[in-house]
This record gives structure tokens, sequence and C-alpha cells, in this order.
């Protein structure tokens, strides 16, 4: 079991994450605009994630923790 | 108890900032200073100290400004191309305030120019030099004892203030052997320094050091400072030597070598029936503008005579001091060139002559 | 469940002023985690240089010096004989360390200076507004190489981290990238080893990572990491140049 977190207001929407989630499950939710004007990344299924840390490894602002 | 020696004005700058505490000392070759770099290369280590020969002056004034943020007392020479080399870092260590002393043994220029004493670096020195609104305590000294005494005085200035201080020297005070007395314990006054970075260990926060303020209000907020600082200092740290000023007639400005030559000729021009004195500034910046216009006020006084080894620098600030109470004449020689006695002592009588009439 | 990722103690809570996808951002995680990871936050001094990163003694939460342009080598320098128990590093763009800086860098590797350089390599210059880097490939179209970086005129790119291994000084040089979960973990045991290295005393350790400018390349995010992987790495391969067999 695992989870990932996104601190909405850090995320600059610059799709680095979506781009390595081997599962596909990060998107940048066009729903919704951060303080800063950016679609902040998301998860679209928590039950899918595996911990493997590769979207928050990516992310150059520190976005997202993850638990397992 | 001290001890009497005779020794190099180079080397006496280099035993002095030892004695001051010096510990770090960057640096690199260029004539006529270079013995200062050989005297630290020699002894440093003797005191526990650093001594590093850099690539370049840009290099080690950057390694000074890295030295001090740490929290060293740091010295660095060199003469007039490789100070223009060090004035980004100069402006750099006086937007992040930190304490230095650097010693220009001035050459004559411009350009490469050549290896002999000069005073062509006086603007460059007390005007900024660098980029930005500040300036360094600038300190002229004009005897081998006097290299000692404000060299370790310097250190002291450049600690209190949290400033750079240029010790403005030449190449005669620098190749030339006098007498200097030491004193056995010299009194150092190192403050504390908690704004060093030394690893933020036991501190709360981490010390940064910056020169960099991107918004405006703040870097404006920052100047202000630097300006009450420059006004602070301005009132407390002037020094200059007056000599006969109580009923001279003609009123010699000179600095360093400049001033040396003068004395004998103050001596000579009285013989004759001229009553000369002399304004020696010890600190070019801050000026001592104060007495220049107290003594441009008095009724004595007829005329000023500066004497410097350039086309005409300090004489400026003399004139803004004048403030045009009375003429101040020029006489300046250039190229490594000395003035002789006979052609101050020849100004001195066409200016009787003139203020006689 | 227990956190297995989260923001590194050795990042202060500033957030970030790069650009989207900028790898800079990574780059300076990696570094502070080690940092923290290994105990040497309170301990460590670090110099900011000029460029994108000019202000990053804002965002590492050791104890920070801001450098002149080029400078970084030589104010670590005089930081580090004053604290020689202590860590320190520099944190270079290519217009500082290989540009305006050459002569430091040189000089402080050949010195063989205990300190850690983390030259960040993304051939172009950030934040004067993407002029042409002494990085910059042959062909590369920047601001000041309009028509595509010509040789004749131009040049050609330079190698730093070959260059340096030809100093004695240097003890170990690696080049990475963070294009990836594999290249950003390797880059962080570089980091790592390089920070053993200092503490050793053994001499100069320098890592250079290759990273992106999606800004002044002009492509989005994802597409500069392929351009990184396509067109960097075959100029500037991955790999450990000098300290190959050190144990540290």
């Amino acid at each position: 079991m695992a989870k990932v977190s996104f601190q909405d207001d850090l995320c600059k929407g610059c799709g680095l994450c979506v781009a390595v989630c081997p599962k596909a499950i990060i998107v940048l939710d066009k729903e919704r605009l951060n303080s800063k004007g950016y679609h902040p990344a998301s998860c679209t299924d928590q039950t899918k994630c595996i911990g493997c840390t590769f979207c928050a490894v990516q992310c150059p602002d520190s976005v997202i923790t993850v638990e397992k | 108890m001290s001890k009497r020696v005779l020794m190099k004005g180079n080397e006496v700058i280099a035993e002095a900032a030892m004695r001051a505490g010096c510990r770090f000392y960057f640096g690199y070759p260029i004539t006529p200073q270079t013995e200062i770099m050989h005297y630290m290369a020699l002894m440093m280590n003797k005191v526990g100290g650093t001594f590093v020969q850099a690539e370049s002056e840009v290099a080690a004034i950057n390694m000074v400004y890295g030295a001090a943020a740490a929290g060293g007392r740091v010295l660095t020479s060199s003469s007039s191309p490789g100070i223009s080399l060090k004035q980004e870092g100069i402006s750099y260590i006086a937007g992040a305030e930190l304490p230095a002393v650097v010693v220009n043994i001035v050459r004559a220029g411009p350009g490469l120019g050549g290896i002999l004493p000069a005073q062509g670096d006086y603007f460059q020195a007390t005007k900024g030099g660098g980029h930005g609104d500040y300036y360094n305590v600038v300190i002229a000294p004009a005897s081998i004892q006097e290299l000692y005494e404000l060299t370790v005085e310097a250190f002291n200035i450049a600690d209190k203030y949290r400033i750079l201080v240029m010790i403005l020297g030449d190449g005669t005070l620098g190749q030339m052997m006098e007498p200097v007395s030491y004193r056995d314990n010299e009194p150092m006054v190192i403050p504390d320094k908690p704004w060093a970075v030394t690893g933020r260990a036991g501190r709360t926060e981490h010390n940064t050091i910056t020169s960099i303020y991107i918004n405006p209000d703040d870097l404006e907020a920052k100047n202000r400072e630097l300006q009450d600082k420059y006004s602070v200092i301005k009132k407390t740290e002037v020094r200059y030597e007056g000599l006969n000023l109580e009923d001279a007639e003609i009123v010699i400005t000179a600095y360093g070598t400049c001033s040396r030559i003068c004395r004998n000729v103050i001596r000579q021009a009285s013989e004759e029936g001229i009553r000369v004195g002399m304004i020696r500034p010890i600190t070019l910046w801050p000026f001592p503008s104060e007495i220049i216009a107290e003594v441009a006020k008095s009724e004595k006084t007829k005329a000023f005579l500066d004497i410097e080894l350039n086309a005409g620098q300090m004489v400026e600030d003399v004139r803004l001091a004048v403030n045009g109470c009375k003429p101040v004449h020029f006489y300046g020689r250039m190229g490594g060139n000395l003035p002789s006695q006979k052609e101050i002592l020849d100004q001195i009588r066409s200016i009787h002559k003139e203020v006689s009439k | 469940m227990a956190i297995v990722f989260q923001r590194t103690e050795g990042l202060t809570q500033k957030p970030f002023h790069y650009c989207p996808g900028c790898t800079h951002g990574i780059i300076h995680r990696i570094i502070a985690e080690v940092m923290s990871e290994t105990g040497i936050l309170d301990h460590t001094i670090g110099v900011s240089s000029v460029g994108c990163t000019y202000n990053n003694y804002e965002y590492f939460a050791c104890d920070m010096v801001q450098a002149a342009h080029g400078r970084a080598p030589a104010v670590a320098t005089g930081i580090k004989r004053v604290h020689p128990d202590k860590m320190v590093f520099t944190y270079q763009g290519d217009g500082d360390l290989a540009s305006i800086g050459t002569a430091e860098i040189i000089h402080a590797a050949a010195r063989g200076e205990k300190i850690c350089t983390f030259f960040v390599n993304n051939a172009v210059y950030g934040m004067t507004s993407g002029q042409m880097a002494p990085t910059s490939l042959l062909g590369q179209v920047t601001t000041t190489s309009p028509f595509g970086r010509d040789a004749a005129v131009q040049g050609y790119p330079i190698n730093v981290s070959e260059m340096l291994a030809t100093l004695t000084g240097a003890v170990y040089i690696e080049r990475v990238t963070v294009t990836d979960f594999k290249n950003i973990q390797a880059a962080k045991r570089a980091v790592a080893k390089a920070f053993r290295v200092q503490q050793q005393g053994l001499g100069f350790a320098f890592v250079e990572f290759l990273s992106t400018c999606p800004t002044n390349w002009g492509k989005e995010p994802v597409e500069s990491l392929t351009w990184l992987k396509e067109n960097m790495i075959p100029q500037y391969p991955l790999g450990v140049f000098k300290g190959k067999d050190l144990v540290v």
C-alpha cells in the first residue's frame, strides 16, 4: 500500500512527475489552478501507487511526499 | 620594552600585519610590493598562519572575501594595476560589510606604466574605485614607523566597523629602509563575529554573507545603513598631522612620500623668511576637510600649495574644503619622478611674491 | 504507513524561483539531502555563484556565502583555509565556471583545495536570457548564436570534467545527469562521494551535472530531458574521469 500527497502551491505544472510515473497515475489537474496559476499535479488513483518515489525524486520543487 | 630594527617598508607591513593578528595572506606578485608576499611566504607558518599565492589579483581579493566572511583577519597587497583588478571584489566586500586590509604600493600609471613611485591612485582609493556607493578607509603612512603603527590600526579599524581599510603606500616607502620600533605585546582588538560563516552548529539560523538585495527598498535601506556607518567614521577616525599651522602664510597639503620632501622645504623657506606650514592627511578617507577649512578661514593663511605625484587628484578635495576662501595652487610630478626640494621651493617663492603684493 | 520520501531538512522552506521543470531544483535537493543524511549540515559552508542560482544561499539550510561571478572557488579557498575542519562547497553554472571563472576553477583544482565543486552544465546562459555558453553545442541556437553555433567564429564546446582531470590536485571528477530516477540516484551517490573525499582531506572533488534549461532551449520540460539525453550526452559522456579506483 502506498500514498502520494502533493503540496499544491509549490507545484509549477512542469509535468516531469507525470512523465516518470511507471503506473501513469499522475496528471496535471486541468480542473484546478494553484495560487501560482499552474495546473497542479495530482494522483488519479492512489490504489495503483506502488510507492516507487520516481515522481518525488524527479520533482524539482519537493512537492511530493510519499508514504508506504 | 620594544625591539628596534632597520627594516624595508614592504617587510614592515607584513610584520605589522602578523603582529596585529593577521593569519591569512593571499597575494599575487607585482612590483614594487612583492617583498610583502615573500615575507609572508617565509614567516606566516611561524605564527600558525596561512599563505596562499593566488592565480591573480582577482582571485586573491576573492580569497580575502571568503576568509573575511569566515571570520578571519586577512590581508592582501598589490600595486596599482593589480588594485584595478581587485575593484570588483572590493565593491563586494563593501556591500557585504566584511573587514579586510588591502595594501596598495602605488606605482606610476596609467596602464602598465612604470614601477617607480606615484600617487595616481588617490581617486581610485578615495572615490570608490569599484561600482556603487561605498567608501573604504584609506590610510597614507609617511614613514617606516608609520607603516607599522598604521598597519596595526588598519586591522583594528577594519574589525571595528566591518569595513575595508586600504593602506596607500608608494614604491619609495615600500622599498626604503628606516629604523622601526616594535612593541612587545600588540594590543589586539578583535571583536566577536557572530555574523561570520563558521558552520551553523550551535545557532538557530544559518548565516549568509551577501551583497545582493534585489528589492529596491531593501537595497536602499542597506545603502542608508552604509552611509550612516560612513558618517560615524567621518566624525571619529580622521587623522592628520599639522606643521607650523599657527602662523603659516602658505600651507602645503601633501601626503606620503611627498610630505617627507616638503618637511625640508618648510625649513629652507623659513630661513628665507617665508612662513610655510603643512597639513599632512594621514587618513585620505575620511579626508581632514575640517582642519583645512579652519586654516583656510584664518587671516594669516594667504594660499595653499598642494604637492602630489600625479596630475592633480587630492587637490580637488583640498579645493572643496577651502571652498573658495583662498587660492589653491598645485604642483605635480608624474611617471615615477619626484619633485626636488628646489622645485617646491621655487613654487613657494613665486606664490610668496604674489601674495606679498 | 511510514514516510519514505519528503522534503529534506537540508533545504529551507523558501520555494524555489526556478522555471518549471528546471533540473537545478533536483540538483539542489540531492546536495541538501546528502548534507542532512550524512550529518554535515551543521558543519558545512556553501558558496553561491552568479546566474540563475545567484540566491541559493536562501535555499540551502547551511551557512552560505554569495560570490562574485566566477570567483566561487577563490572564495571557497578563503573559507576553507580559515576553517579546514568544515565542509565547503561551491555551486556554479556554465557561465560562472567555464567562462569568467576558468582561472579560478583550474587553480583551485591544481592547488588541490579540499573543497567540492558542483558544476551545473545546461549548455546555455539562463539568468541573462539565453546566450551561448562555453558548453553550448555546435549548431545550437542561442541569443548570441542565432544562426547556430559556428565553430569557425565561435569555437568549440569545452569539456570541463575531462580538462580538469589532467590536474593532479583534482582527485575525484565525475559527470552525472538527473534525467531519470536511476541517474538521479547515481548523481546523489557522486555528491556523497565528493563530500567523503573532502572529509578525508584527499584533495579537490568535482561533480558535473548535465542539466536542462527548458526556457532558453525553447522546449517543454519533458522534451528537454529527451534533448539532453540525445544531444548533450554524446558531447559530454557520463562517467568518472578521475578517482575511479578511489576508495572513500
